[in-house]
């Protein structure tokens, strides 16, 4: 199992929620994303995604549907919903807010 | 969205669940193949490239289950663990009816003790607050618990500061007038007060009502349930009607309630209201006891005080009467049930001990047999099952095996508490209302699910415990997969069953040198000397009432009909006539005095009988000085008297006492001379002390009451209904009951029965023991060869002899069984020393018993371990080299 680069837990579900908001990706995409977008610091198990795939759309945050790739084959891409948008926004809200606090313990020390 | 929308979701896909994997399979596919053509377009080989993909993506199986996980319900993962648990069990269907078998009959034998144990100790009495109930007594020169008089309780009464209420009854039954004839009626007579005390409102119509025992000419009584039932068919026109008892007219006002019962009192079907007659203004005449309900503040220690000392006060007052009679108290619970908490506490405990065995046993072959899954669990550990996962697994399969072992012993536990309460003698259960409610109840359910769980636990964590954590982790997996590995876990196993077998060995031990003890207090108190001979005796008692034997003449005529046609039954010794026989309750107790000894009110109680001439000679009593009764000694000669050797060693020491004078306290001048000292007849229970008594002729002195006892050649048993009829062609109005051969009065006896039963309860429990801890040690014994085979291979190849094979088994055994053994003999002294009290003429350090058991217990346990030693000498050294 992968022991370093560890996500803080609970940030998977957020990772997917934002590379979702330009446009629907599937699965192996939004790893892709998050691995180029973190410039490779952020590399999951790639498999973990679909656990926390499953548990977003149970809750009715993301929407999943059958689409053709471009290159011909079968793929399950997942749009933002609303409800995931907003979802998105508290969580990015609270990331913040828990960031800048852990900021101003570590100047302070 | 809400909880709701999510959990209709889930049904969803629990009915797409096929579908859902499928498309989950596609979809982990289709990642997998997108990243393997990027790693090839990087330049990657096809091989690497698939290889890395894959390591990237992570355990695919784990992956998939978790994701199952995240939209599935919680029951399905149970449901899943129990169906493999069930196609586990399913595939070895001798393991798990041995197991299951052996776990019932732990918990069956626990079920039904407990069931016993419920209904006596822990269920309350039928009564308001029963645990605020005293029962009252008067203590003498003889001992405690004696009755009260009807003076002494009306004063008690008065006089006491701890009792909301007091009351009395007298549990004599009744003589029942009936179409059929004049018949014994069981029942009480109570005071107006006695069913407010305890709590207990009728079921139909009303109680006495407070002083109606005050009233002149209130006759009238309550009903039991069953009697109303039996009787009259549970019609509600009971109310009304009248009965005849003991020759006068009775109303009936009322039913109790069917859970109501009162063991002191039982069997009764007439709870008549107490009518103070001539005896009931004498304060000499004790035939009460008493039932207070304490005030709220007041501890029993204060109330045990308070009637103490008025007792005292009524000593002062009344010396003549009531002279070294002191005030007597005990929680009434105690009195209905404290007899029997040993023995039941006893009989828990080894059915304690035997669940104790089975668990173990059952134990020890999960061991064997998570020896022989280690590889299908280090599979399953390398497939991705987490180590929460396996022990969940493990719990399941563990309680579903307690709980298929728990429903066959609750059923069978159930059975068996209704065949022991069938196997009870009739009078018995009648004494012992509180059993006849036993059955599946709350509590015994909540003890069964105890066990259940606790059972489960250890199964559960047995084979945790073997494999270890870090096997489950998955760091010695490899070691797992590598089958034929011997790991150091194979010694750990071996010591750690063997010290299982010690258990097993030690506890059964426990349980054989119990049943052996109490096996011997059974021999010991049958064949107790009672101070006859017990064979070929019938007896029967009768009594007669009304105004055809309202004078001592025709009492006596009457005896003289008896005695004269029961001789002339075919095979019929000789007959006696006596107030009470033998082996009783030890009641009847008068005191007596010595004419010509200075007399300072002291009160000198005896058992007081009256006996025919040929009383003594009937059961076979030795005069061991002086002289029988004779003949012709009736009311028209001199009073006369014979002692028993009790008496006569405890009042007349070092005098003799034949020829000295004596009279009974209430009529002092009528002196009897002592004629003769009959060896003692055991009056009270087999198991009672040696108690002073007295008999004078019952022709200078009959009784209504009476009994008779025929010693016949023949089969005494077959004798008995002629008894009765005998009886009957005198008189169709004399009451007769109670016929039973003397035998049957021992065996049948209260005393007996305890004692019986716990010893056949032990000896079945010591039995099942016995049987488990040697197949368990059998068990260990062949495991150990068989994982030895190599080594005893390589020795054999060396040269060593076959003998020596033997011993090298065989030592092990007994290292095993000694250990056990020696483990088993200190416990089994100490268990034997807390029993103490149930024994009766044995030692609880009994020698005879412990060599006896553990020549049994070691000959089985080495038949045991032979059978596997032949088996390793046997061993062919070059099939075992090669077997590796």
């Amino acid at each position: 199992m992968a022991k370093k680069n560890d996500l803080l837990p609970g940030t998977l579900d957020m990772l997917i929620l934002k590379t979702l908001t330009r446009a629907p990706l599937h699965g192996y995409g939004i790893a892709l994303s998050i691995k180029r977008l973190s410039e490779d610091v952020l590399t999951v198990e790639e498999g973990s995604l679909y656990p926390a795939l499953q548990r977003l759309l149970l809750q009715g945050w993301v929407k999943a549907e059958w689409k053709q790739t471009e290159t011909n084959r079968r793929a399950r891409y997942y749009t933002l919903t609303a409800e995931g948008r907003k979802q998105l926004g508290l969580e990015l809200s609270e990331f913040e807010r828990m960031i800048t606090a852990i900021g101003r313990v570590l100047q302070d020390a | 969205m809400g909880q709701t929308s999510g959990f209709f979701q889930r049904l969803w896909m629990l009915v797409r669940r096929d579908r859902f994997r499928s498309e989950l399979d596609e979809e982990m596919a289709f990642h997998r193949a997108q990243a393997e053509k990027e790693f090839v377009a990087d330049g990657m080989t096809p091989r690497a490239a698939r290889l890395t993909a894959m390591r990237q993506f992570g355990n695919a199986e784990r992956l998939k289950d978790r994701s199952t996980e995240v939209v599935s319900f919680r029951f399905e993962t149970v449901a899943q663990d129990l169906r493999f648990a069930l196609r586990q069990l399913r595939k070895n269907p001798g393991f798990t009816a041995t197991a299951t078998l052996i776990l019932a009959l732990g918990i069956g034998a626990s079920v039904a003790i407990f069931g016993f144990v419920d209904a006596a100790l822990i269920k309350p009495l039928p009564y308001q607050d029963s645990s605020r109930l005293a029962m009252l007594f008067e203590s003498n020169t003889l001992g405690p618990r004696f009755h009260l008089s009807y003076p002494d309780y009306l004063d008690w009464k008065r006089m006491n500061k701890t009792f909301t209420s007091l009351d009395v009854f007298a549990p004599y039954g009744f003589t029942l007038k009936t179409p059929d004839g004049v018949q014994q009626a069981d029942g009480a007579s109570v005071s107006a007060g006695f069913f407010h005390t305890l709590g207990v409102v009728p079921a139909v119509g009303r109680d006495f009502y407070a002083d109606e025992d005050r009233q002149a000419g209130a006759r009238v009584l309550l009903l039991s349930h069953s009697a109303w039932q039996k009787r009259y068919g549970g019609r509600r026109d009971v109310l009304g009607q009248t009965i005849a008892l003991n020759g006068q007219t009775n109303t009936i006002v009322g039913v109790l309630p069917a859970t109501f019962h009162f063991a002191p009192a039982e069997p009764a079907e007439f709870w008549r209201l107490i009518q103070p007659g001539p005896d009931e203004q004498m304060r000499g005449s004790h035939n009460l006891f008493g039932v207070g309900r304490l005030r709220d503040e007041v501890s029993f220690q204060m109330a045990l005080a308070d009637i103490k000392t008025v007792a005292q006060q009524l000593e002062k007052q009344y010396p003549d009467s009531n002279r070294d009679r002191l005030g007597l108290m005990q929680p009434l619970t105690e009195v209905i049930v404290g007899d029997l908490r040993p023995i039941l506490l006893v009989m828990l405990s080894g059915a304690a001990l035997l669940l104790l065995i089975a668990t173990v046993n059952v134990a020890s072959l999960l061991l064997v047999r998570s020896e022989s899954r280690k590889h299908e669990i280090s599979v399953r550990g390398a497939l991705g099952a987490s180590a929460g996962r396996l022990l969940r697994q493990f719990a399941t399969e563990g309680l579903l095996l307690a709980s298929a072992g728990s429903a066959f012993g609750v059923a069978g536990g159930v059975e068996a508490m209704r065949l022991l309460t069938r196997l009870a003698p009739n009078d018995i259960l009648a004494k012992m209302p509180y059993l006849l409610a036993l059955g599946l109840n709350l509590h015994i359910a909540a003890f069964a699910v105890c066990i259940c769980v606790s059972t489960g636990l250890v199964f559960a964590l047995t084979p945790t415990f073997r494999l270890g954590l870090s096997g489950l982790r998955g760091t010695d997996m490899r070691e797992g997969l590598t089958e034929g590995g011997r790991s150091s876990a194979g010694t750990l196993w071996r010591r750690f069953g063997a010290n299982l077998v010690v258990i097993e060995i030690a506890t059964a031990m426990i349980l054989l040198v119990g049943a052996g003890l109490l096996g011997k207090s059974f021999y010991r108190l049958l064949h107790a000397d009672a101070g006859l001979e017990a064979d070929h005796l019938a007896t029967l008692r009768g009594q007669a009432t009304g105004d055809r034997y309202a004078k001592d003449a025709q009492l006596i005529a009457l005896e003289g009909q008896i005695v004269a046609r029961m001789h002339g039954l075919p095979g019929v010794k000789s007959v006696g006539v006596a107030t009470i026989l033998p082996l009783g309750d030890g009641d009847g107790i008068t005191d007596f005095r010595v004419i010509g000894r200075p007399f300072h009110g002291e009160h000198n109680e005896v058992a007081n009988r009256r006996a025919s001439p040929g009383y003594f000679q009937t059961l076979h009593a030795s005069i061991l000085r002086g002289r029988d009764f004779r003949e012709e000694e009736d009311q028209t000669k001199p009073r006369v008297a014979i002692i028993n050797r009790t008496m006569a060693n405890q009042y007349f020491p070092g005098e003799d006492p034949i020829g000295q004078r004596v009279a009974w306290g209430y009529d002092v001048k009528t002196a009897m001379e002592i004629v003769g000292i009959v060896n003692d007849l055991q009056e009270g229970q087999l198991d009672a002390a040696p108690r002073a008594a007295m008999y004078v002729p019952y022709l200078q002195d009959p009784s209504n009451l009476f009994a008779v006892v025929v010693r016949t050649s023949q089969d005494e048993q077959s004798l008995l209904p002629t008894l009765a009829t005998t009886i009957h062609q005198i008189d169709p109005g004399i009451a007769v009951f109670d016929p039973e051969t003397m035998g049957e009065r021992i065996h049948d006896s209260p005393s007996a029965y305890l004692h019986r039963t716990s010893a056949w309860m032990t000896g079945l429990f010591a039995a099942i023991a016995l049987v488990l801890s040697v197949v368990g040690l059998y068990g260990v014994i062949a495991y150990s060869v068989s994982q030895r085979t190599r080594e005893i291979g390589v020795r054999m190849a060396l040269g060593a002899p076959r003998g020596s094979v033997y011993g090298l088994v065989l030592k092990e055994a007994g290292w095993l069984i000694g250990i056990g053994m020696a483990l088993g003999l200190v416990c089994s002294l100490g268990a034997a020393t807390l029993m103490r009290k149930l024994l009766f003429g044995t030692a609880a350090w009994d020698a005879g018993t412990l060599a006896g058991v553990a020549v049994v217990l070691a000959g089985a346990a080495m038949l045991a371990s032979y059978i596997p030693a032949r088996r390793a000498a046997g061993v062919d050294p070059a099939e075992a080299l090669r077997a590796e």
